[in-house]
């Protein structure tokens, strides 16, 4: 078992993952991805949504652009990304639209906003068009992954101050005060900011060098 | 609807910085000093507003043939297209602002508020002209957001001693946190829907 692990640090696709998670975590070290993190981290379910729905479209449209690498000319690019990414958008947006029309109605524009999300152009930017697509699907999954965990975790924090509730059933008892400022978007920084402080810290990861 | 209540709302209360979080990457990227913060709020303006006037024709012909469910896609294309557009044209006929400009007219593109403009009016039927309104509102309103902000950073950069792990975009955030607290002091000054 131990020797597993040994070699697990030397597979590519174990770095990638690593890297992904934890050593550039998109919201808190690259600061990518924002909006979304603050503004729908009001609920778990919200959170939950958002960031399977990223990942999903991150990891489709990097798959994609790493199999037509080759034929993208590089002057024109962006706009290939921006229709790819578009596309597959509009897909989870149809989904949650036909299996889930209550949270799609929550979430509004934000599910089309996923195409603006920095990550999904980072990740096809910085890795996409230069790897595999092999390893591209891992770094995207990673990403997205990484996107996710912060905005569950924040997202459990808002939720269960502002109220009451976890995944909408209570557990702060009768007599909670909702913390009202929570829901709203000045909860979204401070909270964001606080996992941004922790994940920066336990890093040592300083922004001016 | 009244269009001033609206141009005010978009500015103030339904601020789409501070209230419907929206922009945030370039927000906090670009906000080092108040003057690259400024040359970003005017090209967003500019970019914003041109758009909306630009993409409410288009989803108006979208309707007449039924294919709304591609409104995403062809909103982002009319964006990549106007802000490649105005990039030829500023360059050719307003160099030396296109030299101030430099980088940000391009970065535009994927700055949400552009897109999520076009996505509020189609979830809110607007009108033509409260869709102008909105969108120049809203880019004015983003602008104000980048301008305090950067004006803070900039004084903190010089003067402040702050835990490592919360110099420079950390800080930022409780920063626009602190600045959005108080623009929830605006709550119900005036609508953005009839």
């Amino acid at each position: 078992m131990k020797k597993f692990f040994a070699r697990l640090n030397y597979t590519k696709s174990f770095n990638v993952l690593k890297k992904g998670f934890w050593l550039e975590n998109q919201v808190a070290i690259a600061v990518l991805g924002i909006c979304s993190s603050l503004a729908i981290t009001n609920k778990v379910e919200n959170a939950i949504a958002m960031g399977l729905g990223v990942t999903f479209v991150t990891m489709a449209s990097s798959a994609f652009i790493a199999l037509i690498r080759n034929f993208i000319p590089s002057q024109v690019r962006m706009v290939t990304y921006m229709v790819i990414i578009s596309t597959f958008t509009i897909v989870v947006q149809m989904f949650l639209k036909a299996y889930f029309p209550a949270l799609a109605n929550q979430l509004g524009a934000y599910v089309g906003l996923i195409i603006t999300n920095c990550i999904v152009m980072g990740r096809a930017e910085a890795y996409a068009v230069k790897n595999p697509a092999r390893y591209a699907l891992v770094d995207a999954f990673a990403s997205g992954m990484g996107y996710m965990i912060v905005l569950i975790a924040a997202s459990t924090i808002r939720e269960v101050l502002a109220f009451g509730t976890f995944l909408n059933m209570p557990v702060m008892g009768e007599d909670w005060v909702p913390w009202t400022i929570m829901a709203l978007a000045p909860g979204g920084f401070f909270i964001i900011s606080l996992f941004v402080w922790f994940i920066r810290d336990r890093q040592q990861f300083d922004e001016s060098k | 609807m009244n269009l001033i209540e609206l141009f005010i709302a978009s500015i103030l209360n339904h601020n789409i910085a501070l209230v419907y979080i929206l922009g945030m990457c370039p927000l906090i990227a670009i906000s080092t000093n108040v003057k690259n913060a400024t040359g970003m709020g005017i090209a967003v303006v500019l970019v914003t507003g041109l758009t909306a006037v630009i993409n409410w024709p288009v989803y108006e012909f979208l309707k007449t043939t039924g294919t709304e469910d591609l409104a995403l896609l062809v909103f982002m294309i009319t964006i990549a297209t106007t802000v490649q557009f105005l990039e030829i044209l500023i360059e050719k006929y307003l160099p030396a602002i296109y030299s101030s400009f430099g980088i940000y007219l391009p970065l535009i593109t994927v700055n949400c508020i552009v897109l999520a403009v076009s996505l509020f009016f189609v979830n809110r039927d607007y009108s033509f002209a409260e869709t102008a309104v909105y969108g120049f509102g809203s880019g004015f309103g983003w602008m104000i957001a980048i301008i305090l902000l950067a004006a803070i950073r900039e004084k903190m950069f010089i003067r402040s001693d702050l835990p490592k792990g919360l110099m420079g975009k950390g800080i930022a955030f409780i920063l626009l946190g602190i600045i959005a607290l108080a623009f929830i002091g605006f709550t119900g000054i005036a609508n953005v829907t009839a």
